[in-house]
C-alpha cells in the first residue's frame, strides 16, 4: 500500500510539479528557491500521504502546501519586507480556495518556460532546466536521456539556478521588444529536446521516444498558453508530424530506417491529422513563412504521399529554398541538395553539395558524406560512393547509425 | 482511452454546471498537453443494436437498460504510464453527473482505461496493416 502510495506521489508531482514551482516562482520570484519549496512540499506529501491517504485535489495540496512555505520565507526573511507589502494582497489567500489559487497560474507557467529557456543560460543549462522544471524530470532521468552523469545534470541544474538568481533574471514573460527573440529560444530548447529523441546524437538507441513525447507534450502546453503565435503551432506541428513516423523509423533489431524505406502503414495518423491541424493554425495565423512552420510544411509533404513515389519534391525543394533564404545554414541546405537531387534528378543533388564540401561548419557532420554518397549511387560511381560512405561511418557517433551507413559501404561492391 | 460510462436518464440534457464541469476538465487535459481526442455521446435512447447470436442477426433499438457499462464518450490520451492515466480518470468530474442525474435514481458513474491496440500488437498480417493503414487515411477524426 505504501508502495503505492509513492507511485501514486511521484505521479502527481510529474503532473503538477511544474505548475506548483511556477505558482510559488509567481511569489518569491526565483525560480531556484520555487524549486526548493516545491520539493519541500513533495516531501511533505511523501510523510504524509501515506499516512492520511492521497488527497482528493493532490495538485491543490501540493500547491497550498508550498505556498504556504513560501508565505513562511517570505515572512521571516526581511529582505523580502518591502515585497510582502506589495504582495499583500496575495498573501491574504485563502490557501483552500482553489480558485483562487490556479487563478493565475497560466502566467506563471508562462513566466517558468521564459526564464528556463533564459539567453543568460548556456543551450545545455537551458535543456536540463526545462525539463527539471517544466518535464518534472528527476536528474537522474535526464542523465540517462542525455547519457551524462547524473551529478553533470544536477551541476548544471544548481548551476543554470545560480546564474539566474546573480543576473537577476526577473521572473517575467520577456516585453514585445524582445519577446520574438526570446521566443524563439523557448522553440529551440523545445525542438532540441525532440531531437535528441529523434535521432540521438550518442548512444547505442537511435531513438529514445520518451524525450520526443516529453518535448511535445511541451509543446501543446505551449500552444495553448500562447495560442496566437504562429511559430509555436508550427513547431508542435513539425513535432507531431515527425512523432507520427517514430514507430516507422527502426527496424526489427533495432536498426535506423530512413523516411524513403520506411513502412508507411506503420506512421500514426492520428499525429499526422493533428500535425497538419497545427500546420493549418500557423498558417491560418499568418505564419506560413516561419522556420518551424517551413519544416513542418516539408514534413506534411512527405505525411500526404501515400508511397516514396508520391513525394512532391518540387514543392519540397521550393520549401527548403524558402528556409535556406530565411536562416541560411548548411545543414538547411543539405537538405535542399537531397531534395533537389529527387526533383530533378541526382547530378543537380551533387552540384550544391560539392559546393557544401568547402563548407567549415560541415567538416565533421557524417549527414554531408552520406549524402554524397547516396547521390554517387544513384549516377552509378559506386567506388566514389563506398569511400563517402565510409567517411560518414567514422564520423558518426551513434553505434546504430554507423551500422547502416558501413552496411551501405559495403553494399556499393570492393 | 478514458471511457466514461453512465446513461444520463432518457431524454434528459446535461445541466449547465455539467457541461461547465465536464468542458473543465476537458480544458484540463488540453492543457496539459496529454489529450489526443475526444467524443461525447448521446442517450443510448437513439442508439441501436445489431446482434449476432443463434446464427441470425437482430436490431433492438435502444435505451438499453446496464446503465453503468452504457459507454457515454472517451477521452483519448497521452500518457507516460497507467498510474497517469488512472491520475487524469480520477480528476474526471463524475460526481457533476451523479450530481445532476441523481433524482432519477443515477447513483453511479464509472471511467475505465483502457489501452490503445497498434495493428502489429495483435498480430495483424502486414495486408491486414496495409489495409488498416490506408483505412485510416479516409477516417479524419480517428
Amino acid at each position: 500500500m505504501a508502495t503505492d502510495t509513492h507511485t501514486a506521489i511521484e505521479t502527481v508531482w510529474r503532473m503538477e510539479s511544474a505548475r506548483v514551482i511556477a505558482g510559488v516562482a509567481g511569489l518569491v520570484r526565483d525560480v531556484g528557491i520555487a524549486e526548493e519549496l516545491a520539493q519541500d512540499a513533495l516531501v511533505a506529501a511523501l510523510e504524509q500521504w501515506p499516512e492520511s491517504g492521497v488527497p482528493r485535489n493532490p495538485g491543490a495540496w501540493l500547491m497550498t502546501t508550498a505556498k504556504r512555505r513560501a508565505i513562511d520565507l517570505i515572512r521571516r526573511n526581511e529582505r523580502y519586507e518591502r515585497k510582502l507589502a506589495e504582495l499583500g494582497r496575495d498573501l491574504q489567500l485563502d490557501a483552500d480556495d482553489e480558485g483562487v489559487l490556479v487563478d493565475h497560474i497560466e502566467d506563471d507557467l508562462l513566466r517558468l518556460v521564459f526564464v528556463s529557456c533564459h539567453p543568460v543560460l548556456s543551450t545545455e543549462a537551458r535543456v536540463a532546466l526545462t525539463l527539471r522544471l517544466l518535464g518534472g524530470l528527476t536528474t537522474d532521468e535526464i542523465a540517462r536521456a542525455f547519457l551524462v552523469s547524473e551529478s553533470t545534470v544536477a551541476q548544471r541544474i544548481v548551476r543554470a539556478k545560480r546564474t539566474l538568481a546573480d543576473a537577476n533574471v526577473p521572473f517575467e514573460v520577456p516585453e514585445e521588444a524582445q519577446r520574438a527573440e526570446r521566443l524563439a529560444s523557448v522553440l529551440e530548447v523545445i525542438y532540441l529536446i525532440f531531437n535528441e529523441g529523434y535521432s540521438a546524437t550518442a548512444g547505442d538507441d537511435w531513438v529514445r521516444p520518451g524525450l520526443c513525447d516529453e518535448a511535445l507534450r511541451l509543446g501543446r502546453i505551449l500552444a495553448e498558453l500562447m495560442p496566437k503565435e504562429p511559430e509555436v503551432h508550427g513547431l508542435v506541428a513539425l513535432m507531431e508530424i515527425q512523432a507520427s513516423r517514430l514507430r516507422a523509423r527502426i527496424g526489427p533489431t533495432g536498426e535506423p530506417v530512413l523516411l524513403l524505406d520506411q513502412d508507411r502503414r506503420r506512421w500514426d495518423q492520428l499525429l499526422i491529422r493533428r500535425g497538419l491541424a497545427a500546420l493549418d493554425r500557423a498558417q491560418a495565423l499568418g505564419g506560413s513563412a516561419g522556420p518551424y512552420a517551413l519544416q513542418a510544411a516539408i514534413a506534411a509533404c512527405h505525411a500526404r504521399a501515400r508511397t516514396a513515389e508520391e513525394t512532391d519534391w518540387t514543392l519540397i525543394a521550393a520549401l527548403y529554398e524558402a528556409l535556406a533564404r530565411l536562416a541560411p545554414s548548411p545543414v538547411v541546405e543539405l537538405n535542399r541538395a537531397v531534395a533537389l537531387g529527387m526533383a530533378y534528378g541526382p547530378a543537380a543533388g551533387l552540384d550544391l553539395v560539392d559546393a557544401l564540401d568547402e563548407e567549415q561548419s560541415l567538416a565533421g557532420y557524417h549527414l554531408l558524406p552520406s549524402v554524397r554518397g547516396d547521390l554517387l549511387v544513384k549516377l552509378g560511381r559506386l567506388a566514389e560512393a563506398r569511400t563517402e560512405f565510409e567517411r560518414a561511418a567514422s564520423l558518426t557517433r551513434n553505434a546504430r547509425e554507423r551500422k547502416l551507413l558501413l552496411d551501405r559501404a559495403a553494399a556499393c561492391g570492393p | 482511452m478514458l471511457l466514461l460510462k453512465g446513461e444520463p436518464p432518457e431524454d434528459a440534457l446535461p445541466s449547465a454546471e455539467l457541461i461547465d464541469a465536464m468542458l473543465g476538465y476537458y480544458e484540463q487535459l488540453v492543457k496539459a498537453g496529454v489529450l489526443l481526442a475526444g467524443e461525447g455521446l448521446l442517450s443510448s435512447s437513439t442508439g441501436a443494436r445489431v446482434v449476432y447470436s443463434g446464427g441470425k442477426r437482430t436490431v433492438i433499438d435502444g435505451p438499453f437498460t446496464e446503465a453503468k457499462e452504457l459507454v457515454a464518450g472517451y477521452y483519448l490520451i497521452q500518457v507516460k504510464s497507467r498510474e497517469e492515466a488512472i491520475e487524469w480518470a480520477k480528476r474526471c468530474p463524475l460526481e457533476a453527473a451523479v450530481d445532476q442525474f441523481g433524482d432519477s435514481g443515477v447513483s453511479e458513474a464509472v471511467i475505465e482505461i483502457r489501452q490503445v491496440a497498434e495493428m502489429d500488437e495483435i498480430g495483424a498480417t502486414d495486408e491486414q496493416q496495409e489495409t488498416e493503414a490506408r483505412l485510416r487515411e479516409q477516417t479524419p477524426g480517428l
